[in-house]
């Protein structure tokens, strides 16, 4: 398929093609660290991610009216606004899920499943009721749009190049928070020991309860960023479940490594292959692939070495 | 007791005059309707939902799950029709009811509420379904029923049924002329043809791959990506390696918000640059989401935009403005839903009947003459006659009509040599 072009214009494609992945890595990541966290911390597996993640979408479409309508002037810099906001509204909605409904599960690994996905199916209804069944169209600022030439033929998105900044921040912040702090120091001995934790005074109920508003929260400034390159829809959350659930799970249901790592490894060999092969051959491969590894290696790619 | 019941009786003759006056009235009323409304015994002979004043008609579309995006614009279009027909004295002298049913974007759902439309409700027509997943799924039982079903999505053909209408366009008549028009006018040479991976898209594509060829020119790539697929870096990489005059997208969904969004932010530029998109997929509903910035310079193929000037569009939009508010975008299926009642009423007083084998055998010929896309005319194999026109994508989200066939398109469900 190169024949016919110079060695500078393969150079060019290739660098291009390795940003793709690198985009779409970030986008994994940021889909997936959300559910990672409350996976991995609780063992809950949240079906309403994806519509979490919708959450924080139709919240920056709301803060960009507002912007637009009242103070056109700050437009260009609503987007930080929306994704603050959006991390607020989610994890607060997450807090509230947590206390209404998942704490009455914690013993029902499998009924949570199921309350999480009628609360899905909850969450859809409502956005349909509140903003219409067709796709909304969020405006993003001037600066969000189009590409940065870095050569005649290298061309960076600049939406792309925000996402992987903002990954990069959001991974960061988690690694602080879980592992450098005093709260995630407590979050991680209720996973491992929830009786012991709870005999040393940690109140395992509240860990319980911030861990999930921080899992919904993540999902939510997803979301928000998601509108640079996705649609906002009532039923767009369903178009990013399945990818998330497919890092995670190839990640190692409880290491967050494992996660960034399973998010590599399938967003590169999928850009790649989308490149040489086409769209749907190249899903199909990259899933056959994880079903594989799956099956040799049922824990995932990392998995935490624990005294059960 | 008894000195109560004594003082009625009065009052009593009295009432019995008023109702004697009253059934006389009664009594004359058939006779004097009689005169423009045929009895009922004689329009409808095989036990549809039809009575001296009412007859009763089906709308069968999703209005919850993934194609409720989709399909509520027909339903709204459906239902402005029927309100016109009604205000304007109705059919055959009866006034049109709905029974509407959700397909709820699940195609067993939408079989089964067919087959309760059909069987419980006795509706006279059924106006409905998107998707040609759905058309299928009812399809077996519109035909064991005999019911008509009157479908308003532009498809890809390869279909014709003695029970289905087909108010929108089939691929050959959408995919043509538009070919021809990027061709003449954009001096296009080289093709990409991109798609979402089921039937339609796919069809679609193998037809303008051969009109492509047939026309001695190239086509560089040709590929499909999975249904709400959201990543489309490593295809526009690909598009920008092999550089086509033309990219032939036939993306749908959410996807195609992903797909015009991510486009634009790789500096690949529709709008002033040397390549040119041709669609077939995004009408002004779509846009709604994916944002006029995104897409504008882009044209599409197809038989209806909002903006075509004629009066008969100006009153359409108007009433569907007045109807379901000023904020509302009507798309080319949203106008073919619209066509449904209105050619069913036609056929229907063609025939003088309602009964379906009598509608069947009126409908070819049937002609619009009011229809806001102009002038349509159902052929022989069921699909309309109609003008295919180019729209460019404006910022508003509207498009600007660039060129119309001179010659209505003719329907040809079964190309030669595509199946």
């Amino acid at each position: 398929m190169f024949e016919g072009y110079t060695l500078g214009e393969i150079g060019s494609i290739f660098a291009m093609q390795g940003f793709a992945g690198l985009i779409l890595f970030s986008v994994f990541v940021l889909m997936a660290l959300g559910l990672a966290i409350i996976f991995g911390q609780m063992g809950v597996i949240n079906m309403a991610h994806g519509e979490f993640m919708i959450l924080g979408a139709y919240v920056t479409f709301v803060t960009s009216n507002l912007f637009a309508g009242s103070m056109p002037a700050l437009f260009g810099g609503y987007f930080f606004v929306a994704m603050v906001l959006a991390f607020f509204i989610a994890a607060a909605l997450g807090a509230l899920v947590e206390w209404a409904m998942i704490r009455h599960l914690y013993h029902r690994p499998l009924d949570t499943l199921l309350a999480t996905w009628g609360l899905s199916l909850i969450m859809q209804q409502i956005f349909r009721s509140i903003f219409g069944a067709r796709e909304v169209g969020v405006t993003l600022p001037d600066w969000l749009m189009g590409s940065f030439a870095l050569t005649d033929m290298i061309e960076v998105p600049i939406n792309g190049l925000f996402v992987m900044a903002l990954t990069l921040l959001i991974s960061l912040s988690v690694y602080l928070i879980l592992f450098r702090s005093r709260w995630g120091n407590q979050s991680r001995a209720v996973v491992q020991n929830r009786a012991m934790a709870g005999a040393v005074g940690i109140d395992t109920a509240r860990m319980d309860r911030m861990t999930f508003a921080l899992g919904c929260g993540i999902a939510g400034v997803a979301g928000s960023a998601f509108t640079m390159i996705g649609s906002t829809g009532p039923t767009a959350g369903q178009l990013y479940i399945v990818d998330t659930f497919l890092v995670v799970v190839f990640g190692g249901a409880q290491s967050l490594l494992g996660t960034i790592a399973s998010a590599f490894v399938i967003s590169q060999s999928q850009s790649t292959m989308e490149f040489f092969l086409s769209g749907s051959m190249a899903k199909v491969l990259t899933l056959l692939t994880v079903i594989v590894i799956l099956m040799l290696r049922p824990q995932g790619l990392f998995s935490l070495k624990l005294r059960r | 007791m008894t000195p109560r019941l004594r003082s009625h009786p009065p009052r009593h003759r009295r009432g019995s005059t008023i109702a004697a006056l009253a059934g006389a009235i009664f009594c004359l009323a058939p006779l004097l309707a009689a005169a423009e409304t045929p009895p009922t015994a004689e329009v409808s002979t095989t036990g549809l939902a039809v009575t001296d004043d009412t007859v009763t008609v089906g709308i069968l579309h999703s209005t919850t799950g993934t194609m409720a995006i989709s399909e509520t614009g027909s339903v709204q279009a459906e239902k402005l029709a029927i309100e016109q027909i009604n205000k304007s004295g109705g059919v055959l002298g009866r006034q049109i009811e709905i029974v509407q049913e959700d397909g709820a974007s699940d195609w067993p759902t939408f079989a089964e509420k067919a087959k309760k439309l059909l069987v419980e409700d006795k509706v006279a027509a059924v106006f409905g379904c998107w998707t040609s997943a759905s058309r299928k799924a009812v399809l077996p039982v519109f035909e064991q029923y005999n019911g008509m079903l009157y479908y308003p999505t532009f498809y890809e053909g390869l279909e014709q049924s003695p029970n289905v209408i087909y108010t929108g366009q089939e691929a050959t008549q959408q995919i043509l002329a538009g070919i021809d028009w990027v061709v003449r006018e954009k001096d296009a040479k080289t093709f990409y043809l991109l798609g979402s991976d089921y039937i339609w898209p796919r069809t679609s594509n193998k037809i303008a791959r051969k009109h492509i060829e047939k026309l001695g020119l190239k086509v560089v790539g040709e590929e499909y990506y999975p249904l709400g697929h959201t990543q489309f870096n490593s295809v526009i990489n690909k598009i920008k390696l092999r550089k086509p005059d033309v990219i032939y997208a036939i993306v749908v969904g959410g996807s195609n918000v992903a797909f015009y969004k991510q486009l634009k932010a790789a500096g690949l530029d529709i709008n002033e640059g040397k390549t040119t998109l041709l669609t077939i997929s995004v009408t002004e509903d779509e846009i709604l989401g994916i944002g006029g910035e995104n897409i504008e310079g882009a044209y599409a193929a197809m038989k209806y935009f909002q903006s075509l000037d004629n009066e008969n569009n100006q009153a359409f939009v108007a009433a569907f403005k007045e109807m379901w508010g000023e904020d509302s975008v009507i798309g080319d299926v949203t106008q073919a839903a619209y066509l449904g009642p209105w050619l069913w009423k036609a056929a229907v007083e063609k025939a003088g009947s309602f009964d379906i084998d009598k509608v069947r055998e009126a409908s070819p010929g049937i002609e619009l003459t009011t229809a806001p896309e102009g002038y349509v005319r159902i052929h022989e194999n069921h699909h309309l006659w109609s003008k295919t026109r180019v729209g460019r994508a404006l910022d508003n989200g509207q498009y600007e009509v660039v060129y119309e066939t001179d010659e209505l398109m003719e329907p040809d469900p079964f190309p030669e040599g595509y199946q």
